[in-house]
């Protein structure tokens, strides 16, 4: 095998098999700072030997036998098995019966990760470390904070899960929508960062943090494949990351959903998240959040042209997605849509109203500027894209925000 | 596993007699299914004394240490296997006294 070969080798089983060794090393020695150690140990003697030695026929079952020497090492050397240590495990159920078959112990480190009682900042920094694999410098450079500052929110949210005792398990059928809704949330966050990247020094797209979020979404949706809404995240970042290259212009500037080369979308995921919305719709079930925001967009990519939008049918998601989160921000969107829809007369009307409310968010002047300027209502327009300007974080929307703005007459 | 649930509020002996009924069945609650340990109202922050012992003779300052808009008027101490459950009765115990309550772990 070559050298590029087993590389690629190491890569492949850090990506299939990172979450698995944590995971399987939590539930036997209670305790994730020792799994996450011996994961990283186990990486790194894979990275010294398999070049010369070969990669191993069972790459998944040599870093989890490698990785279990390695913290029984560091136990024996820290001589910390005794009565605390014992104490301080963590606690862990079998799974519920009612998730099927599934029985992955990475299930367990998804929820334990994404616990309600820790901040969201460190769900997600923790997610990122323990189920995705990434280091701390890289959660670090995502997030735009110092590595230090990174190092202790991820330490402090492992020391809080052991001294609270926050449990290494499967949430029970009661719980599970409301935790489930948790993950996705984390989830979320981590596709969109990535996707409308915040703040003057960054990518405008991060493909680095959409690929990460969408990896795990697909491992939640095999690990849940019953879940509705899982389905639903993952149709909606995968239909929103088909549109990722046509959405930056070469010079850097956001190319807005009516001017973006439709071609030049990935063909693939469009049908793959095609495919998940109607695998949801053929169940019948009464769809949530993520699913009617995944069939928004799936209206809008299975138009080959702008022309051909179903705004009727936007509209009508739009309205259903109203009835299930009354936000100001679902009524901006609905409001862009009507404007579509019934003209932007009267989507200024909803717009007005909804001023109070959205008073710092830069996408509620951008909607805003772009319904005057298209009423003729250049002044007005001229002010809200100044306001819009001065509250966007994205470099990319920025660039296209200043031509429209100058671009008016 | 034993976790301290404090009860936080602002205004002191302000527990009207349905808050107190309610605090009641929840505290049968927690006797019959063995989360109880201990629990108990206190008086107001003003009726507080700070003692420094350190030195040869021990100092007695009236108040809290610390003043402030919120503070601890009662507390459980609950037995819970872990935070899960612990949240769950302090869920409880905060609907069932009508103020927020924090939840922390023994050591």
């Amino acid at each position: 095998m070559s050298p590029v070969d087993v590389g690629e080798a190491i890569t492949r089983a850090h990506h299939e098999e990172w979450a698995r060794v944590v995971a399987t090393l939590t539930r036997h020695f209670g305790d994730l700072d020792v799994a996450e150690e011996a994961a990283a140990e186990a990486f790194a003697t894979a990275v010294e030997r398999w070049p010369a030695d070969g990669v191993p026929p069972n790459p998944g079952g040599w870093l989890t036998t490698t990785a279990r020497r390695k913290a029984l090492d560091r136990i024996r050397r820290d001589n910390k098995r005794d009565d605390n240590q014992k104490q301080a495990q963590m606690m862990y159920d079998d799974p519920p019966d009612f998730l099927g078959a599934v029985d992955d112990e990475r299930l367990r480190l998804i929820f334990t990760c994404c616990h309600p009682a820790l901040a969201s900042e460190a769900r997600v920094a923790l997610t990122l470390r323990m189920v995705g694999g990434l280091t701390v410098p890289e959660i670090a450079r995502a997030f735009l904070v110092q590595e230090a500052t990174m190092g202790q929110r991820i330490t402090r949210a492992k020391a809080k899960i052991k001294a609270a005792r926050i449990p290494y398990r499967v949430p029970s059928a009661d719980d599970l929508p409301g935790r489930v809704s948790g993950v996705l949330a984390v989830l979320y966050l981590v596709f969109n960062e990535g996707y409308l990247a915040s703040g003057p020094d960054t990518d405008p797209v991060r493909h680095d943090l959409t690929a990460e979020a969408i990896r795990l979404a697909r491992l939640l949706r095999a690990l849940m494949p019953g879940d509705g809404e899982v389905a639903g995240l993952l149709a909606l970042m995968l239909l929103t990351e088909a549109r990722r290259t046509a959405r930056v212009s070469a010079n850097g500037e956001l190319v807005t959903l009516d001017e973006q080369d439709r071609g030049a979308w990935d063909a693939a995921l469009v049908a793959e998240g095609h495919r998940l919305v109607r695998e949801r719709l053929a169940t019948g079930q009464a769809p949530g959040r993520y699913q009617i925001l995944a069939a928004i967009n799936a209206v809008h990519t299975s138009a080959r042209d702008v022309r051909d939008t179903d705004w009727s049918q936007v509209v009508a998601l739009y309205d259903q997605l109203f009835r299930l989160d009354p936000s100001p921000i679902v009524a901006l969107n609905r409001a862009v849509a009507i404007a579509e829809l019934d003209g932007p007369d009267v989507a200024l009307g909803i717009v007005d109203r909804l001023q109070d409310e959205l008073v710092d968010y830069h996408a509620y002047f951008a909607a805003r500027a772009d319904i005057l300027r298209r009423l003729g209502r250049s002044e007005e327009s001229r002010a809200a894209y100044d306001r819009a300007i001065a509250l966007a974080g994205n470099t990319a929307e920025t660039a296209y925000l200043t031509r429209r703005r100058d671009q008016l007459v | 596993m034993q976790y301290l649930v404090s009860v936080i509020d602002d205004t002191p002996n302000s527990a009207t007699s349905d808050e107190m009924t309610d605090i009641n069945a929840f505290n049968d609650g927690l006797q019959a299914d063995g989360h109880w340990v201990f629990a108990g109202g206190l008086g107001a922050p003003s009726t507080a004394t700070v003692i420094d012992g350190r030195g040869a003779e021990a100092m007695f300052t009236d108040g809290p240490f610390v003043e402030t808009k919120e503070w601890l008027s009662g507390f459980w101490i609950i037995e819970a296997p872990d935070l899960d459950v612990a949240l769950k009765l302090a869920a409880a115990g905060s609907k069932a006294c009508n103020r927020r309550v924090e939840v922390r772990p023994f050591l």
